[in-house]
């Protein structure tokens, strides 16, 4: 979890409209498979997350990302025996079976990769922009206890992270480094998972001292107009909610992998991934502009 | 209407043998400031978690008196109730803050009291400069220091203005200059705006000079309820490691009776013609080091020193230097205190030195294996006994033998610490010892065990470097003292010279004489004083 000074658009708006600013290019990210849509939807995260300063929490994303969409890529390959297209024939395998490896299990399984690792950004992106303080304040209203194991929750991450990276600098101290192996580690996530209730205990009663269970109301009328950020950002969220709607009644950017590919590649999908793009990229660009004037 | 009050109140946490409060009577009036003193484990954390209502609400067991807290009978509130009276201050700043940045942290209890986002923002604004904490507004917590990450916790305790605040060990993260600046912020609070406080704290020379009353206790029950004098007068003859280093000063010398602070000492001092009133303390003694050679020499052979480093730099992402081409040479059997504020780099030294960090540049050698204890003793404990932790010779030898089949999370702080050093001296004899502010939440009787066995390593030849904030466990223990700032090197001299030549950076005992004679604990400062009573008595 971190933070940082809102500076940009989708920083500074309020946390619920940067949530569902997030939230609508998750949505299209998962309801299309379409190599356009997801490229739309990739390149949008990128830019917005340029615009918003937030571009290594992302590449970070990433690194992690990849590694796992490759290894699921080859598991889709391997494992699917859907697909007319033969590319290599490994025969009989004990357990496994007849292996073939077909050109649409290849192609799709480097698609589902792609939308995994797009997944990803766009959830890192999510993360960075909005403000978890916030989220946890306007919960409380609605879901008091939600929101309370939601605090818990996220602060006890920092918390038993700092914990386990000093506990594993003192077993380093030890004169044997506390052994190695697999009994080594399993000793070091024991110990800290034995110390999470005592500090889980100890955050719970922090919340309690400042008062967060007594629930007071802040006054009538007391939240703040919407701002420009706050505008710029709804409308490309909606916009993009809208496009996701358009596109699913009209089955647009049709995608079937099997048993060939069937790909749809007509003037309407070019126009809707710019479309996103557009949308996307809107809030951060014009929010900003009309700030700068 | 008082602002806290115990009546014959008695405590027994879920699962003990023992009550952690006994028939409790304590009353605390509206603008008092009250400092709770007792050796480890004598009920003063208990006592402000039933302050608070945490006890019983929170942790369960058997309670029986009561507890008002301005007005409200614990009984009937809970925590959260009592939040709106009483602002609380726990010991572990890690887990005393909640959200995830700094300005939210301080709005945080604002917002529960269902303030206005004005006020709200004012609220903030208002004890961010209150204790110079603006700059950290934006910052998250995750990237807070200890010492940072109490004051914002504090922050948060005092934002909304609590007609009670209730403090444990608030001053324990903090470099002496951070501990007066706080200690200096209650008084105001107190002052101007008439917040009672009731503050627990082992460094009592810290706090009894701005106390109206000190309560004590012992075992879970009251001994004492005085003003300080009368309170250190009563620690001379019943509990002598209460008695703060200026009381003992005045008793090696036969004084009487014991000053609070060091104001009361040197008026005393002064009345008796011990201490001219133009005497003013020599500056710090400067860097012992000879200025680098433009064209060095090879360095000299490791075997010589124990543990050394040159050159070191540590820079951080941002290009900002916590260590700036720092040298360090430390002799066999030398016993050194690193000393310096919140953020000097004294931690990154040790970590550096151990072989847990790499530099950006520059080498350290060492003639042995290095050895760390680092700030949290309980980190080191991963097994389910005592014994699984180290060998039962070893325990013997750290007096721990009775504590073998127990778990090390049941074992006092005090006898955690001595396990955790008891694990990192194992095995093969190591040629320096560093300890990162290993007296934290120690009383004086610990704090003195622990001296005892360090000066036993050093004995048998073994460096010892102690990073500490704690003024008087370097004057007991170290030889010399090394003072870090923005990373480097300030001063670099012998233990005497350097703690009775500032303001901070000094001993109680040479706050109170000046500096005078290089006298920096009572036992130095005792017989300077008698020699001069001699002087003054010949004919």
């Amino acid at each position: 979890m971190s933070a940082r000074p809102a500076s940009t658009v989708l920083l500074r708006a309020r946390s619920s409209l940067s949530a569902l600013y997030g939230f609508s290019l998750l949505a299209l990210a998962l309801a299309f498979t379409h190599p356009l849509v997801l490229l739309a939807v990739g390149a949008a995260t990128f830019g917005a997350a340029r615009l918003s300063g937030c571009q290594q929490q992302l590449r970070v994303a990433v690194r992690f990302a990849v590694p796992l969409a490759l290894m699921l890529a080859v598991i889709n390959a391997v494992v699917v025996r859907e697909g007319v297209t033969v590319l290599w024939r490994f025969g009989e395998l004990p357990v496994f079976g007849q292996i073939d490896i077909t050109g649409e299990a290849f192609v799709y399984g480097l698609l589902l990769a792609f939308r995994v690792v797009v997944i990803i950004a766009v959830s890192a992106l999510l993360v960075a922009i909005v403000d978890p303080d916030d989220v946890l304040r306007r919960m409380r209203r609605s879901a008091f206890r939600s929101a309370l194991t939601a605090a818990l929750a996220t602060r006890m991450i920092g918390v038993l992270t700092r914990d386990a990276r000093r506990m594993d600098q003192a077993r380093r101290c030890r004169p044997d480094c506390g052994g190695s192996g697999r009994r080594a580690q399993l000793l070091m996530v024991g110990s800290v998972a034995a110390g999470a209730l005592d500090r889980a205990v100890d955050v719970a009663a922090t919340l309690e001292l400042r008062g967060y269970a007594t629930r007071v109301a802040p006054p009538h009328g007391d939240s703040l107009p919407y701002s420009r950020a706050d505008r710029a950002v709804l409308a490309s969220a909606l916009g993009m909610l809208a496009l996701l709607v358009v596109a699913v009644v009209f089955g647009l950017a049709h995608f079937e992998p099997y048993p060939r590919i069937t790909i749809a590649t007509g003037l309407t999908e070019v126009l809707f991934g710019g479309l996103i793009v557009l949308m996307a990229l809107a809030a951060p660009v014009i929010g900003e502009r009309g700030r700068q004037r | 209407m008082s602002a806290l009050s115990f009546e014959r109140f008695s405590y027994t946490y879920p699962g003990a043998d023992q009550p952690a409060l006994r028939e409790l009577s304590i009353t605390v009036e509206p603008g008092e400031f009250v400092v709770c003193a007792g050796l480890s484990a004598s009920g003063k954390s208990t006592l402000l978690r039933a302050a608070s209502g945490l006890v019983p609400h929170f942790h369960g067991g058997e309670a029986s008196g009561r507890v008002l807290v301005g007005g409200l009978d614990t009984r009937d509130h809970g925590p959260g109730d009592l939040a709106q009276v009483a602002g609380t201050l726990l010991q572990d700043p890690e887990t005393q803050v909640v959200m995830a940045t700094v300005g939210a942290e301080l709005a945080f209890p604002l917002e529960n009291r269902g303030l206005s986002r004005s006020s709200v923002a004012r609220g903030v604004e208002e004890i961010a400069l209150t204790l110079s904490i603006a700059d950290l507004l934006e910052r998250p917590v995750d990237q807070l220091s200890g010492g940072e990450l109490q004051r914002v916790a504090l922050g948060a305790a005092l934002a909304a203005r609590p007609s009670l605040v209730l403090l444990d060990e608030p001053t324990s993260q903090l470099d002496p200059v951070a501990g007066d600046e706080l200690i200096w912020v209650l008084r105001r609070l107190n002052e101007e705006w008439g917040t009672a406080v009731l503050l627990a704290e082992h460094r009592l020379e810290r706090c009894l000079a701005h106390a109206d009353r000190v309560v004590l206790l012992s075992d879970g029950e009251l001994v004492c309820d005085a003003p300080p004098r009368e309170m250190l007068g009563w620690a001379a003859e019943h509990q002598p490691a209460l008695q703060t280093p200026a009381a003992r000063l005045f008793e090696r010398a036969g004084l009487r009776p014991p000053p609070s602070g060091v104001k009361a000492a040197r008026a005393t001092l002064q009345a008796h013609g011990l201490l001219e009133a133009a005497e003013l303390p020599e500056p710090v003694a400067p860097e012992r080091h000879r200025r680098r050679p433009r064209w060095p020499r090879r360095a000299e052979p490791a075997a010589r020193s124990a543990l050394s480093c040159r050159g070191l730099i540590v820079q951080l992402a941002g290009g900002r230097e916590v260590l700036s081409n720092l040298e360090l040479e430390l002799a066999p059997g030398e016993r050194t205190a690193l000393m310096g504020r919140n953020g000097a780099g004294k931690s990154t030294l040790l970590r550096i030195l151990a072989g847990l960090e790499q530099p950006t540049e520059g080498k350290v050698e060492s003639a042995g294996r290095v050895a760390l204890l680092l700030q949290n003793p309980g980190d080191y404990l991963i097994h389910e006994r005592v014994d699984q932790e180290v060998e039962a010779e070893v325990l013997a030898d750290f007096g721990l033998a009775g504590l073998a089949s127990s778990h090390p999370r049941d074992i006092s702080g005090g006898q955690r610490q001595r396990l955790a050093l008891a694990i990192v001296l194992g095995g093969e004899r190591p040629s320096a010892v560093l300890l990162d502010e290993p007296t934290r939440g120690m009383d004086r009787a610990a704090k003195a065990d622990l001296v005892s066995r360090l000066n036993a390593l050093s004995a048998e030849g073994t460096a010892v470097l102690v990073a500490t904030h704690d003024t008087e466990l370097a004057a007991a223990m170290a030889q010399r003292v090394v003072l870090l700032s923005g990373g480097r090197i300030v001063a670099d001299a012998p233990t005497a010279e350097v703690l009775s030549g500032g303001w901070h950076f000094a001993t109680e005992t040479a706050r109170v004489l000046g500096g005078q004679g290089q006298a920096i604990t009572p036992e130095e400062g005792g017989a300077l004083l008698r020699a001069r009573m001699t002087i003054e008595a010949a004919p």
